[in-house]
């Protein structure tokens, strides 16, 4: 019974194609709008483990190294982007990440709960702004 | 019989631990660490050829162990996340019976993708990571697409075992 199940689900069908070209239609449509809409970030807001830290203008140039328990992150400002020149997790994947400057961009490090987005300007929720 | 099925699907669970850390040797630079989803093919064929409760068995027991091996309790909730959520799509599909391994492959890579995202969205409360949705989707329909023509050809080349 195992086998005669399978072999029919073998060959690509025109269910498939359809299936594959909504989710693209969806996610080009998305992506598109995304890159339209793109406005050059105002500033940096950090969240660590869900609460917004500080906010630093994307204008000036910082660098600062946001710590967490054990764990850091460095995060460089330099001609309006921003970006994790190193940080203290094992995989440094918030460092491959590169560079963000635009609206809605965000630098994330998991490991350390540490997240940077960026944003049009500092809402007046936030406790810190450095 | 049972022996033989246990023996058997550990070592496809182990294939799978392995595809898991050899995507993890390679840095994509796309964000967060998207993975390509290497140990699909494993998991698709033991749903397509073998069958529904192993699927399951296999996938958990598989994102368990990576995390215990060579992550930390955080990436376990993720990879939870994303297995759940691509198993549970995956078997629908496979159940409806009208989409083939590939269709099925290609939205259990989108259902993980989404299930990470989901869960980093909740752990880091800020909605801003689904920015990145949109990649993440596309990336994961490509990587669907090559792991559902691999999971295709071992189905139909790997000898009748269990």
């Amino acid at each position: 019974m195992c086998i005669k199940y399978s072999m029919k689900l073998n060959k690509i069908n025109r269910n498939d194609i359809i299936l594959i070209a909504v989710l693209l239609c969806i996610s080009l449509v998305a992506l598109l709008i995304f890159s339209l809409t793109k406005t050059e970030g105002g500033y940096a807001v950090v969240v660590i483990d869900g609460t917004e830290v500080a906010t630093y203008p994307l204008n000036q140039d910082t660098e600062v190294k946001l710590t967490y328990q054990n764990d850091f992150n460095l995060l460089v400002i330099k001609d309006g982007a921003a970006k994790i020149k190193d940080a203290s997790c094992p995989d440094k994947l918030c460092v491959h990440q590169g560079e963000v400057m635009y609206n809605g961009e965000s630098l994330v490090c998991l490991p350390n709960k540490i997240s940077v987005k960026i944003v049009s300007d500092a809402e007046s929720n936030i406790d810190i702004i450095s | 019989m049972k022996a033989k099925r246990i023996t058997v699907l550990s070592l496809f669970c182990a294939l799978a631990m392995i595809m898991s850390y050899l995507e993890s040797l390679v840095p994509l630079p796309l964000p967060f660490g998207i993975k390509v989803g290497l140990p699909n093919i494993i998991i698709v064929f033991i749903l397509c050829r073998i069958g529904i409760k192993e699927a399951i068995a296999v996938s958990l027991v598989r994102v368990i162990l990576v995390s215990l091996l060579f992550g930390n309790a955080l990436s376990l909730v993720y990879s939870l996340a994303g297995a759940i959520l691509s198993l549970t799509l995956m078997i629908v599909l496979s159940l409806l019976k009208n989409f083939s391994t590939v269709g099925i492959s290609v939205v259990g890579g989108v259902a993980h993708n989404a299930g990470q995202i989901i869960v980093a969205c909740i752990v880091m409360d800020t909605a801003q990571i689904s920015y990145y949705m949109p990649i993440l989707a596309i990336s994961g329909i490509v990587a669907g697409v090559l792991v559902g023509i691999m999971g295709n050809l071992l189905i139909k080349k790997f000898p009748k075992i269990i």
